[in-house]
């Protein structure tokens, strides 16, 4: 009873706070490095350095007016926002956060559930994040958010195939398709999957800045464009799922390239012996720094590079991507049979 | 107790569901959307049976039956589309060109 | 005990929303439901112990093809409003008569007595991807690479058929 349904809600809730805790601070965090790159100061008002900025965030959206527009379908324009979140925090349930530990004699496993399916999982599960931003472009009756669901949900289809090819290679070198045992696949062969498979990786970085709306991707959603994109008509709490989605999207991606390229848990350099204090450092403590790390590029990217139009992003992906993606799998397959 | 009795009538009945749509309605995309219902019923009694005998062949043609679906809804919704380009309407009752 | 109460509500909640994808009068109504049906299909897969069926069923089912139709539904939505019925009555006469025929085959069913007891787990799931995998690749090669074949066949189709010039 205490290892099959405790210890899980238990997971389930400390997952969802970190989850929700670390988004508030991600909205803060991207606000602090676009300013510091572009020379100024970013959010100091509230608390110190800003600390505050994002409860302040939360308190203004909870208490703005919640407006429908005239003509809305109404049912289905309040599932759009939850349709959109619910798939993104949903994901967390496979991602193996620790190797594992033992507290007061109870076996508290690193993560909430290990499918033996676990990285089609995550795969299906963000397919279904594409309705609600169909639905909540639809929903709104109205031209611009129309245009640009279907120009966003078009862009998400178009990556997702690139970015499901070089899941496959990662699969093809671990052999499973659980999650802790692609992490187990880099601890038994000493490479990270990142050094093994270098045009993986970084077709899965520039397809998953496509997968989540960011830029230099973010047409569907930019200021200058279409308004503000599918989630135009709304305001307060259902703006702020749309938000909370696209950055719990956002750590999503990354945790799935921490797991699945860059090590998981696992501490760098485990066969140096002079280097073995980096052990110390718990494994849960290495996936949050290499999450970060990822999520740093995130943001770094945003505040670097201009916009791509829209037909040029997917000339990028279906003339480009798809190919080199495919030629990987290809190569990966040759070398795994000859050598 | 669940047997598999009860996943064949499940089955059957959501079949039902779904021959009653093609025959009653008459915008063409439901039509489709009842074949899908129709092939959902069938690959569940496959998946019950391949549980019962435990053999992955039930699990397998399954897939196989997936794969045509697929096929089947883009090549009809291909000619749904060229269909409403020339005709303007999706109802199925005026989708009677060989009368001419 | 868990595994007949989720039987039971994942069959209401299947037929309840197949009833309502053909009785919905908005068209998007009806692909949103058909999505919802999908879903709790792909419950009822990981209940039969198929948990590879039942990802499979989410991401090409409900997150592709049905989006497929979603994205026909509102290119095609018209200005008229959507359509009726166009004979009541037809739908009436015509479900007594399906009705009558599931009925006839449901007690034929439990007439010959097939209800045999549930096998186990067992070793289905325990190692599903890699049994299905094996079965694709050596019984099943030729149905598979035919599958492949058909897949490509109707993505030239589709393409064809639905571009504006050619």
């Amino acid at each position: 009873m205490v290892d099959t349904v405790i210890v899980p809600l238990m997971m389930i809730v400390t997952v969802l706070a970190a989850v929700l805790v670390t988004v508030m601070y991600i909205v803060l965090l991207e606000r602090k490095v676009q300013a510091w790159v572009q020379v100024r100061l970013g959010p100091m008002r509230v608390g110190p350095h800003g600390i505050l900025q994002p409860l302040a965030d939360v308190l203004k959206l909870f208490l703005k007016e919640d407006i429908t527009p005239a003509r809305a379908d109404k049912w289905v324009f309040t599932a759009a926002p939850i349709i959109v979140l619910v798939p993104s925090l949903i994901a967390f349930a496979v991602i193996p956060f620790a190797a594992g530990l033992s507290l007061f004699g109870i076996d508290i496993p690193g993560r909430i559930a290990d499918v033996n399916v676990g990285l089609l999982y995550i795969i299906s599960v963000a397919g279904i994040g594409i309705y609600g931003i169909i639905l909540g472009g639809w929903s709104s009756n109205s031209k611009y958010p129309l245009l640009a669901s279907l120009r966003s949900s078009a862009q998400l289809i178009s990556y997702e195939i690139a970015v499901t090819m070089t899941l496959v290679t990662v699969i093809m070198l671990s052999g499973t398709l659980s999650m802790v045992g692609i992490v187990d696949a880099q601890l038994s062969k000493g490479w990270w999957f990142a050094f093994m498979q270098p045009v993986a990786f970084g077709i899965y970085f520039i397809g998953s800045l496509a997968e989540t709306n960011r830029a230099p991707f973010d047409l569907p959603e930019a200021e200058q464009e279409l308004v503000a994109g599918f989630h135009t008509e709304y305001s307060g709490m259902r703006f702020a799922f749309f938000f909370l989605a696209e950055y719990a999207n956002m750590i999503v991606v990354s945790s799935v390239a921490t797991t699945l390229f860059l090590g998981g848990w696992l501490a760098p350099f485990p066969n140096v012996p002079w280097l073995s204090f980096l052990g110390l450092v718990p494994g849960w403590a290495w996936f949050m720094l290499k999450t970060f790390g990822f999520l740093y590029l995130f943001l770094w990217v945003r505040a670097t590079f201009p916009r791509y139009r829209y037909d040029q992003l997917m000339r990028l992906g279906w003339k480009w991507l798809i190919p080199l993606a495919i030629l990987n799998v290809v190569v990966t397959g040759l070398v795994k049979v000859l050598v | 107790m669940i047997t598999t009795t009860h996943y064949m009538v499940l089955s059957a009945a959501l079949f039902t569901l779904g021959v009653v749509g093609v025959m009653t309605r008459r915008n063409v995309i439901i039509v489709l959307m009842s074949i899908e219902l129709m092939l959902n019923a069938v690959n569940i009694n496959l998946v019950a049976f391949s549980h019962e005998l435990q053999n992955a062949v039930g699990q397998v043609f399954a897939v196989f039956i997936i794969v045509v679906a697929a096929a089947e809804a883009a090549v009809g919704l291909g000619i749904i589309l060229s269909f409403y380009r020339n005709k303007e309407t999706v109802n199925i009752d005026e989708m009677n060109l060989l009368r001419w | 005990m868990v595994e007949a109460a989720a039987f039971y509500i994942l069959a209401t909640l299947i037929l309840g929303f197949g009833v309502l994808v053909i009785t919905a009068k908005s068209t998007v109504h009806s692909v949103l439901f058909l999505v919802a049906d999908f879903l709790c299909v792909a419950a009822l897969y990981v209940s039969l112990h198929a948990p590879f069926l039942a990802v499979i069923q989410v991401m090409v089912y409900a997150g592709g093809i049905v989006v497929l139709y979603l994205f026909v539904v509102m290119l095609v939505n018209l200005k008229r409003p959507p359509e009726a019925h166009s004979d009541p009555r037809r739908l009436g006469r015509l479900g007594v008569v399906m009705a009558a025929a599931v009925l006839t085959e449901v007690v034929a069913i439990f007439a010959v007595g097939w209800a045999k007891p549930a096998a186990a787990a067992g070793t289905l799931s325990a190692q599903n991807v890699e049994q299905i995998g094996r079965a694709l690749y050596t019984d099943y090669l030729i149905p598979f690479e035919l599958a492949s074949f058909l897949l490509l066949v109707a993505m030239i189709g589709a393409i064809i058929l639905a571009k504006r010039e050619l």
